[in-house]
């Protein structure tokens, strides 16, 4: 019942706010936002229990079914949590409900934006928890509609052709996870679509079958993550979409892709894996450095995060390379957690600083830093967080990914991929000194007023866990280390 | 020997007959009533429809007249979607009807239910010749449909070429009718398929004959079907006929010639589908169509400017992934087929309602229209934006299962012999397509909901519209969320075709 709830939930909310009358907008904001924090607090709830009572051993925890649900294609209602969704139902669930407070702002069709938001959070919550194929691509799936509307109607000058490409994209690759899919149902005997038997399974199949489905899966979630060279719709989408889109997209989409690699297609295809895992590897290096020396190139604030994005989940690809490492695997998920933490943040800044000046451009900003103190400190906090600065979330992940890599893969690889921290630091450090240092435009810029009471509601939460992340990762470790282990295992099958 | 006509046959054929004096009694109506009665001819023809489903129900299983005629789960589910896109249709027509054609009521909805009826024969039909009937039955009234506008251009043409192109394809069937009767001695579809087998196993080549009869079989029925290279009066006829008729077509008409072909092809021929009988593989041939239907029909849709045109090319793309389920030949292929239709059924069905309310209201079918349209009328938007995501294959509603259920069959068939791989392709180019399909879909949505400007139409329903779209909406929506109880259904079809389940 408590991971439906998850699900169903903001498919009601959803409901509930479509039949609100016409012009209830403030009525309809605040009931959307109150419905999505329920989950959240589920989804909070579920953290701490699981961590207290479940965390020792890698089972699902918290199942519910397998009920049958199309008996003839043997599709089932499967949903079950281990230590790798437990932390990304937490990040959806924040996110979720910070998003949509950061939504407030929203004057057109107010209604529409908020049913698409709730239907979003349905999605991705069934993502995660979700242990049937069917089920999960469908939930894969139904993500992309609200998506499509959400940047298509409230999105920036090309958010038609930046909408149509996401959804076209992400539709390209599912074609090639539903072929993987059935290629998986058919062979089993007997015929079963429950991840947990598959993986079980599936390392019996012959080698070729088993490169095929990995590489199938692997195009669908590598589109998703988005892994170099399928990144180019992600510049496009991020930079188009409202703010809070953004956040989510960043926060929680991407990792998506990760999440879905660690959850299927790593275990379930070991000898693949072991054959391909150094080219992925190499994948992950090449979008470190290429994410990072493009965001120092870009002129846009929000083209540079959203190309920051490219390399910091490039760290995440370097590290499933070395699938043989547990501490590469955690690293994994520090990763995953703290990106979407440090870039959600980072995109509501941004889009707080878009509200005001209705511009993005760096260069036409200087000196705020005295004018805004501020807004210039959380910046500053989230700036040193994406750099990887120690004691942030964003140090420990790197330093774990580095520390895993190293024992497991060539090691020049990974030191090539070290290079891209003090490229980082340079887009960082260029972009802070770009808009909070230098002459101050009083002329033009003397009307901006600081960060609201709202706004930093919406980025203290992140900013906290950031940093405790950052100073004390034990319980985050482990939170998910008995699954991670379990996972290492099984890759080496 | 003496012809016994028994009772339980006029039984299992009650509602085709009930139907058949129905549609005479709506024209005799209209004619009495001296076309005074407004809407009430339509109506009546809901009515009546409704009335031949309760018949349909309480009429049975069971075999008449010889073997000629068969009531089971495989006719009775295509009667239903017959029925079915008759009743959207019909309901979908009353604006159109009361504006253009207010003099000629009777014979609309008559006509109407008199192709329905030669669908539903043909359906039951297990013979060449009766099945042949049925088929005439069921276009040449929608040919008159067609036709229907008789002071516009485009609808005269589309009548024409229907007509035309209508006449060509039944005369090629009927040829390869006689060369299947010249080779076999029988009409009756199971004892052809025996004594098929037994010449050929007497006579070793007869190949070439089957070849000419598959080719001449294989291009009437994908005339009505609309595969290509077959397909170009398609978007022609969608255009230039009466919206309602547009959608009969593409729904009716085609499961009529899905059935059909199911019914020559794998119950008929399917002995000559497996290639250590005979090299004659018509399933290649068949897949390479399907293919093309799927290619030609997603590419060249995203081009079209008009509605109707568009939905015709995606007609033909959609009657490409029906014809994967049926080349797959085996137990999920069949069911996928039926299932598919009716999943097809409510998304077309409720598309071209809606495409015949905006069509009333704007005096045209351009998809510029549509821009802006979420603002002025957000239900019909919504429901429309459905229909399309339905029909481009995004789940949970009915379209997508419908095409994961397609997709499966080809696959299940590609592992189940090395002979049948080439499945894959046909299995890999579909889905990719289906990529191509969501962006011409998707520009539609695009069209009514990011244009900044409202637009200036507000449109209005009539209440047998709405209740059309309801239907439509209602069923795409369940049947993709709660499918079991249909597929259910569909699942023991691979009998009907005498294929082993």
């Amino acid at each position: 019942m408590l991971l439906s709830s998850l699900i169903f939930i903001p498919i009601l909310g959803m409901i509930v706010v479509m039949l609100m009358p016409k012009g209830s907008d403030k009525a309809v904001k605040w009931t959307a936002t109150l419905i999505s924090a329920i989950p959240m607090i589920v989804s909070f709830w579920i953290t701490w229990d699981y961590f207290t009572n479940f965390a020792h051993s890698s089972a699902m925890a918290y199942v519910e079914g397998p009920f049958s649900w199309i008996s003839t294609l043997n599709v089932q209602y499967y949903l079950g949590v281990d230590g790798i969704s437990v932390p990304m139902l937490f990040l959806t669930g924040l996110l979720s409900t910070i998003s949509l407070m950061a939504s407030f702002g929203i004057k057109t069709r107010v209604k529409e934006y908020f049913a698409f938001f709730l239907l979003l959070e349905a999605g991705m919550m069934g993502v995660f928890v979700s242990l049937d194929f069917f089920l999960f691509y469908v939930f894969w799936e139904i993500m992309l509609v609200p998506m499509y509307f959400l940047i298509g109607i409230w999105g920036g000058p090309r958010k038609e052709y930046a909408a149509i490409k996401f959804f076209l994209y992400t539709l390209f690759g599912s074609i090639f996870m539903l072929v993987a899919i059935l290629i998986l149902y058919f062979t089993s005997e007997p015929h079963t679509l429950n991840m947990m038997t598959l993986i079980e399974t599936s390392p019996n199949l012959t080698h070729t079958l088993q490169m095929v489905c990995f590489i199938f899966f692997f195009v669908a979630f590598a589109i998703k993550v988005p892994v170099w060279p399928f990144h180019t719709w992600l510049p496009d989408a991020h930079v188009e979409a409202p703010t809070a889109v953004s956040v989510i997209l960043a926060g929680v989409l991407l990792k998506m892709g990760t999440y879905a690699m660690l959850r299927v297609s790593w275990p379930m295809f070991p000898s693949a894996l072991r054959e391909l895992s150094f080219w992925i590897a190499v994948l992950g290096v090449i979008g470190i450095i290429y994410g990072a020396l493009v965001s120092m190139a870009q002129k846009d604030l929000k083209k540079l995060v959203a190309y920051s994005s490219v390399s910091h989940m490039g760290y995440c690809m370097l590290a499933l390379g070395a699938f043989s490492s547990v501490t590469a695997m955690a690293g994994v998920m520090f990763q995953m957690v703290s990106h979407g933490l440090i870039t959600g943040a980072l995109f509501l800044l941004v889009g707080v600083l878009y509200d005001r000046a209705h511009t993005r451009e760096i260069a036409a900003f200087g000196g705020l830093g005295a004018h805004l103190p501020i807004y210039t400190g959380v910046m500053v906090l989230f700036g040193m967080a994406a750099l990887g600065l120690p004691g942030m979330s964003g140090f420990v992940s790197e330093f774990m990914i580095f520390v895993g890599a190293f024992g497991a893969l060539n090691k020049v690889l990974v030191g090539i991929s070290v290079l891209g921290v003090v490229l980082g630091a340079a887009y960082i450090l260029r972009m802070i000194q770009n808009i909070f240092l230098g002459e101050f435009d009083s002329a033009k810029w003397g009307g901006l007023t600081d960060i609201n009471a709202r706004e930093l509601a919406t980025v203290i939460p992140l900013g906290i866990l950031t940093l405790v992340i950052g100073i004390y990762p034990k319980p985050l470790e482990i939170l998910m280390s008995a699954t991670l282990q379990n996972l290492v295992n099984l890759m080496a099958r | 020997m003496e012809f016994v006509l028994p009772e339980y046959s006029l039984r299992i054929m009650s509602p085709e007959i009930f139907l058949f004096i129905w549609a005479l009694v709506i024209i005799t109506y209209d004619v009495v009533t001296k076309r005074k009665n407004g809407s009430s001819t339509g109506y009546l023809a809901l009515l009546g429809l409704m009335i031949t489903g309760l018949l349909l129900a309480f009429s049975g299983k069971g075999v008449g007249f010889g073997s000629m005629f068969y009531n089971d789960n495989t006719s009775i589910f295509f009667k239903i979607i017959f029925l079915g896109a008759a009743f959207m249709a019909i309901g979908s027509s009353f604006g159109i009807t009361t504006n253009k054609i207010v003099n000629h009521r009777g014979e609309f909805y008559g006509l109407m239910l008199l192709s329905t009826v030669g669908m539903m024969f043909l359906a039951s039909s297990n013979e060449l010749l009766s099945l042949y009937i049925g088929l005439e039955l069921t276009t040449i009234p929608l040919f008159v449909l067609a036709a229907f506008f008789k002071d516009n251009k485009l609808s005269v043409e589309a009548g024409i070429k229907y007509f035309i192109i209508g006449a060509f394809s039944s005369a090629l069937l009927l040829y390869g009718i006689s060369f299947l009767y010249g080779m076999s001695g029988t009409t009756d579809i199971v004892q052809m398929k025996i004594n098929l087998a037994i010449t050929h196993l007497t006579f070793q080549n007869i190949g070439v004959i089957l070849i000419l009869a598959i080719v001449m079989l294989v291009a009437g029925i994908g005339f009505k079907l609309g595969l290509p290279p077959f397909h170009q009066w398609v978007p022609d006829v969608y255009e230039g006929a009466p919206t309602p008729v547009a959608a009969f077509l593409s729904v009716g008409s085609k499961a009529a010639g899905l059935i059909a072909f199911a019914k020559i092809f794998v119950n008929g021929l399917y002995a000559f589908h497996s290639p250590d009988l005979s090299p004659n593989d018509w399933g290649i041939l068949v897949a390479i169509i399907a293919v093309l239907a799927m290619i030609i029909g997603n590419t060249v849709a995203i081009r079209q400017t008009n509605i109707k045109r568009m939905l015709g090319y995606s007609a033909i793309a959609q009657a490409g992934y029906i014809m994967i389920g049926v080349v797959a030949m085996n137990k999920l292929g069949m069911s996928s087929m039926g299932f598919y239709m009716f999943a097809y059924m409510f998304a077309n069905m409720g598309a071209f309602a809606v495409v015949a309310l905006v069509e009333d209201k704007t005096g045209s079918c351009e998809i510029s229209n549509y821009s802006g349209l979420s603002k002025t009328s957000p239900m019909l938007s919504g429901i429309f934006a459905v229909f399309l995501l339905s029909l481009a294959g995004i789940p949970p509603l009915a379209g997508f299962l419908a095409k994961y259920y397609v997709f499966a069959a080809g696959i299940q068939a590609a592992q189940s012999s090395p002979s049948l791989s080439w499945m894959y392709w046909v299995v890999g180019i579909g889905l990719l397509t289906t990529v191509f399909a969501l962006y011409y879909y998707a520009n539609v949505i695009k069209q009514m909901y990011f244009s900044k400007e409202a637009s200036p139409y507000t449109i209005k329903f009539s209440v047998p519209s709405l209740t059309v779209l309801f239907i439509g909406l209602a069923g795409v929506i369940i049947l993709g969320l709660i499918p079991e109880p249909i597929i259910s259904f569909t699942s023991d079809f691979a009998n009907s075709f005498g294929l082993i389940p």
